[in-house]
């Protein structure tokens, strides 16, 4: 290991969210196991609560780029956007879940518990800096969503889930970690650090070979972690039979994540490699537009339907990290905001979907929604069109910001792909209109739909609508993130 | 004939192929895929082993020691969701798991 500089070599303070955050997760499973009672309401509560501290402690220690830990952990702009977006998903579906476990006889405290420590396991794997760190992190999410997406014990569906994901996530955390072994062994170090030295230095052939090895076999562990084509195939299944809420968390959260530890491994210690990474995230881009758009029409579960749609805007935020540029990267992290954002909304209307005490996913089961839930069918059309990125919705402008630097960087044929396929996805995102205002009703939706549930609806409605009128709380810190990646 | 560092290297990529081939081409038995995914991260520390005494450096013996610490948290967490499966269906045939085509 490289030596380090005396002040770094015993730093805590920026890791201290992280530190609370471990140390909180101790607690809420104490109180969890100590209070003998299966009500979930107060640790959801206190879960929201803790997650909230932690939003504040990443904003209050990430004003000054620093390094803990001998330079395993790094906290820098990037770091605290994604950090941010990461809290929010997690704390809207600890909010989102309350109910739905109550209806649904999952009322156990597990549940918030679990996320809150899926949430540091992602909060690690944005602020790595060495893979060591990274697998850590990784792992850490990786081994709570497995749990979560087999939480209704008794469901086959559920169970079935937890299975493929779990295989399917241990084959790639072994293809990541090949890799990694790969590239330590040729570049001599796992820190990202001493990685972009060695490579900026420009490495003799050999190495250079076996280096670009490892990155394949990275990227490659990632791209099934961020669900992108050809790696994407247990993303409908899993999206399927886990609890609603849960895949509400699988879709914001974890990918954010994902995204996050792509953009810093490839910018960061593989920068130099750009030519050679280019080319596999431009085909990864253009296979997840393609299965996003063409896959999604022929579902008639709304839960599939998002897992392919899920899968499109992976791609779709790829195209800017495939320019490779500041203003590329820029592009991703407002890409993946909006997305955060739209996804949170949609997934709080189907969590409306119950017909007499049970929840229905059925496409068709919408029919008429707008006669019977006038605001819910509004707040549902409002993230439709965005999805599909029909302006003046945030959506448009999010795919605006990755298909211009594509633009610039000379990836035109990739930008026109992107949206010939985001004009075919406006097809399955418009029936879904079609049917909630033009169609009959069939059978009314259960009323209230909860207090919670209205509350993340307004919100993230309000966020997609007002993106255009008000965009800075969400372009100016990704820009200042951007930059703080690319060394600004 | 010395052993060298290549040879090192080729059992352990031998031993992940193996690996990699047993998660897909096993019809039979969940438990060969928890299997498969063991020799897969195994190859990953005889990889970490190697290419830390060749470099003279110990991280990634560090490395290796934290893999095998995940690989039984996540041999746990496989056979506990196994268990569950296997309440709820009474089979952990691998073609039988198709409720849902994906």
């Amino acid at each position: 290991m490289n030596p380090m500089p005396a002040s770094e070599a015993m730093v805590f303070s920026p890791a201290v969210p992280e530190i609370f955050l471990a140390c909180a997760a101790m607690a809420l499973l104490m109180i969890g196991v100590f209070r003998r009672s299966d009500e979930s309401r107060t640790l959801s509560t206190l879960s929201v609560a803790t997650l909230a501290i932690a939003f504040v402690l990443v904003v209050i220690f990430g004003r000054e780029p620093a390094r803990a830990f001998e330079g395993l952990f790094i906290v820098d702009q990037f770091a605290v956007f994604m950090k941010a977006l990461v809290l929010i998903g997690s704390a809207s579906a600890i909010v989102l879940a309350v109910r739905f476990n109550a209806n649904e006889g999952l009322d156990r405290f597990e549940y918030p518990v679990i996320v809150v420590l899926a949430t540091l396991g992602m909060m690690m794997m944005i602020s790595a800096n060495d893979f060591i760190a990274l697998y850590l992190g990784l792992e850490l999410q990786s081994l709570s969503l497995y749990v979560l997406a087999a939480f209704r014990r008794d469901s086959v569906r559920s169970t079935e889930a937890g299975l493929k994901y779990f295989v399917l996530g241990a084959l790639s955390s072994g293809l990541l970690l090949y890799g990694a072994s790969l590239i330590y062994g040729f570049a001599g170090s796992t820190g990202f650090d001493a990685l972009a030295r060695v490579l900026a230095a420009g490495a003799p052939e050999s190495t250079w070979i076996g280096v670009v090895f490892g990155l394949v076999f990275v990227s490659a562990g990632l791209a099934f972690k961020v669900s992108a084509v050809p790696f994407h195939m247990w993303t409908p299944d899993v999206y399927e039979g886990a609890p609603t809420p849960v895949t509400a968390f699988f879709a914001v959260a974890p990918k954010v994540a994902a995204v996050a530890l792509f953009l810093r491994v490839l910018t960061g210690p593989f920068g130099p490699l750009v030519a050679d990474w280019q080319q596999v995230i431009v085909v990864i881009s253009v296979g997840s537009m393609l299965i996003g758009a063409f896959a999604a029409i022929v579902q008639t579960n709304i839960k599939r339907l998002m897992a392919y749609s899920s899968i499109g805007h992976v791609g779709y935020a790829f195209v800017g990290l495939a320019a490779g540029t500041e203003a590329g990267v820029r592009g991703v992290l407002i890409y993946m905001a909006i997305y955060l954002f739209m996804n949170l909304g949609t997934f709080a209307c189907i969590l409306c979907m119950r017909q007499n005490g049970r929840m229905v996913e059925d496409i068709e089961d919408l029919a008429g929604l707008s006669k019977t839930h006038p605001m819910v069918a509004a707040a549902m059309g409002t993230f439709m069109f965005s999805m599909a990125g029909i302006p003046p919705l945030a959506g448009f402008f999010g795919k605006v910001y990755v298909f211009l630097p594509a633009i610039e960087a000379g990836l035109v044929t990739l930008a026109v792909i992107g949206v010939l396929t985001s004009v075919v996805s406006c097809f399955y995102y418009l029936r879904i209109v079609k049917i909630m205002y033009f169609d009959e009703v069939v059978e009314p939706f259960d009323r209230p739909i909860g207090r919670e549930v209205g509350a993340i609806l307004w919100a993230t409605g309000l966020v997609i609508l007002l993106f255009i009128v008000y965009p800075a709380p969400i372009l100016a810190p990704a820009t200042t993130a951007a930059a703080s990646l690319f060394g600004g | 004939m010395a052993i060298g560092l290549a040879h090192y290297l080729t059992v352990a990529a031998i031993l992940f192929t193996l690996g990699i081939f047993g998660i897909f081409l096993n019809r039979k038995n969940v438990i060969i895929i928890l299997m498969s995914i063991e020799l897969m991260l195994l190859a990953v520390n005889i990889n970490l082993v190697a290419f830390s005494t060749q470099l003279g450096d110990l991280v990634g013996q560090v490395f290796a020691m934290f893999v095998l610490t995940v690989a039984a948290a996540e041999a746990a967490i496989g056979l506990a969701i196994l268990v569950v499966y296997f309440r709820n269906r009474g089979t952990i045939a691998v073609d039988q798991i198709n409720l849902m085509k994906g």
